[in-house]
């Protein structure tokens, strides 16, 4: 089981915040909307992750549960 | 507007013989009443005849009845059948074909799914201004009930969690969808989204059996689909063919130079390409298929498909508000002799960034048909970027 990084689309509006947050996770694309490498968060990086998903403006950092199959 | 080929060796399944509607009586005769099955026996059923879902995806419907009566006994609560008959995309006529021809297939299809998941309503979603299905229910004494829900008729209406919302009291728009809609979809209740015609199908399978189902079909890929066959100079109309059968069977490729397989959302595929292929469930999409008049220009075809697909961006996710309508502009640039400078590669980095970046399938679907668009008319657009023009006038 481990946790990645998923954005609500239908609320994101590129505040850009998370990106300053997760830097090594997240970059921002040419319209300022997030772009995320889809892979297993570190334990190290968790804590921030979960911090960037409740600062997000629009709340639409999300963090998802993915069960290993 | 209905026809089979009498070379496909196959008298249709689901649409009524003659092409008229099937009252509830001629129904009757014909099938005699819904069989009556445990929730256990009739996902058995589902399971052997391989049945997949018809509205695109093709996904194992058995395995979705599955997902959908466990969360309804893990949560407590009572699962929700939605009958999706609502075709967004423009260019098929298959759904609404079979709900005229054959309604009560369907609606039989709903009952049966409702017993397989325990669900305690349904809904019938279709197309505002589709026909009249209301008084096809007043007859029928069916355990669960079912309300006919009207959509706006909008491309994306039929998606599912757009569907979920709009059942529940919500506008017709596509959400994120993190539980899925299967375990947590209307009033938070576990909700099976289906596609008519796959009900009509198990409305069969649970008379006949799955080894009757599976006479039609491949291995791999048994039964068959309502597909829309668009040939220059002629109406759409629908057929029911087998998966297996060969694309030329299905329409005459003489006289066109490519085929759009699957719809808006789809492949084109130049003629002799399409030629060697056949009916396959995870490149139909939902069974359109549209043959190109030689004489006519591939790019200007899916910049105007395009221009329509960004206009129906339900705007609510960037990636797609912001690409979509940029790849239909640069599109239209393609569709026309002249300099492209940077334009190609923009359509394709734009491609990329819009990909999987969506609350639906929408971005992904679009970019599908844009990617086919670039390989299957590349002659074309070298020509333009040439300054010339391959249509013939
Ligand atoms: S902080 Fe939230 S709203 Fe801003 S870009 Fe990231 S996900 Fe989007
Ligand atoms: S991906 Fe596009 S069409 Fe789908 S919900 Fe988001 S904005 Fe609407």
């Amino acid at each position: 089981m481990n946790e990645r990084i998923d954005i609500d689309w239908t609320g994101c509006e590129a505040h850009g915040l998370c990106a300053e947050l997760l830097p090594e996770h997240i970059e921002l694309d040419e319209w300022g909307y997030p772009l995320v490498a889809n892979m297993p968060l570190p334990p190290h990086t968790l804590k921030r992750a979960r911090r960037a998903a409740s600062d997000c403006p629009a709340l639409a950092l999300k963090l998802r549960v993915v069960r290993d199959t | 507007m209905t026809a089979t080929f009498p070379d496909l060796h196959m008298p249709p399944r689901l649409l009524a013989p003659g092409g008229t509607p099937t009252d509830l009586r001629t129904h009757q005769d014909r099938y005699g009443p819904v069989p009556q099955a445990a929730a256990d026996d009739l996902l058995r059923l589902v399971a052997e005849s391989g049945l997949t879902g018809r509205g695109g995806a093709a996904f194992p419907v058995h395995r979705k009845l599955l997902s959908v009566a466990a969360a309804g006994h893990r949560t407590g609560r009572t699962p929700v059948v939605i009958a999706n008959g609502a075709e967004g995309e423009p260019a098929s006529r298959k759904d609404r074909t079979l709900l005229r021809l054959s309604p009560h297939l369907v609606l039989d299809g709903i009952q049966l799914a409702a017993a397989a998941t325990g669900a305690g309503e349904a809904h019938l979603a279709v197309e505002e201004g589709a026909p009249d299905l209301e008084s096809a229910l007043t007859h029928r004494r069916d355990p669960v009930p079912v309300k006919v829900v009207r959509l706006p008729a909008r491309f994306l209406s039929g998606q599912s969690s757009a569907l979920a919302r709009y059942v529940g009291g919500g506008a017709a728009l596509p959400a994120y969808q993190n539980p899925p809609i299967r375990e947590r979809g209307v009033h938070r209740a576990p909700t099976l989204v289906q596609n008519v015609e796959t009900l009509a199908h198990l409305a069969l399978i649970a008379r006949y059996g799955p080894d009757w189902f599976r006479t039609a079909g491949t291995q791999a890929q048994p039964g068959s689909a309502l597909c829309t066959i668009h040939t220059p100079g002629h109406e759409p109309h629908v057929v029911e063919a087998p998966f297996g059968t060969p694309l030329h069977r299905l329409m005459p490729l003489h006289g066109t130079s490519a085929v759009l397989l699957g719809g808006y959302h789809g492949t084109w595929l130049p003629t002799p390409e399409a030629a060697s292929r056949t009916l396959d469930a995870t490149t139909m999409g939902a069974g359109v298929l549209m043959g190109l008049p030689a004489d006519r220009c591939g790019l200007k075809e899916t910049a105007g498909i395009l221009r329509y697909l960004a206009s129906q961006s339900a705007g609510q996710c960037g990636p797609c508000l912001n690409g979509l309508p940029r790849i239909s502009a640069a599109f239209t640039t393609l569709a026309e002799p002249g300099p492209q400078g940077s334009t190609r590669t923009d359509v394709a980095r734009w491609s990329g960034l819009v990909e999987g970046r969506g609350a639906c399938h929408h971005p992904d679907g679009t970019v599908r048909l844009v990617r086919s668009a670039l390989t299957t008319f590349a002659p074309e657009l070298d020509a333009h970027a040439r300054g010339f023009c391959t249509e013939n006038h």
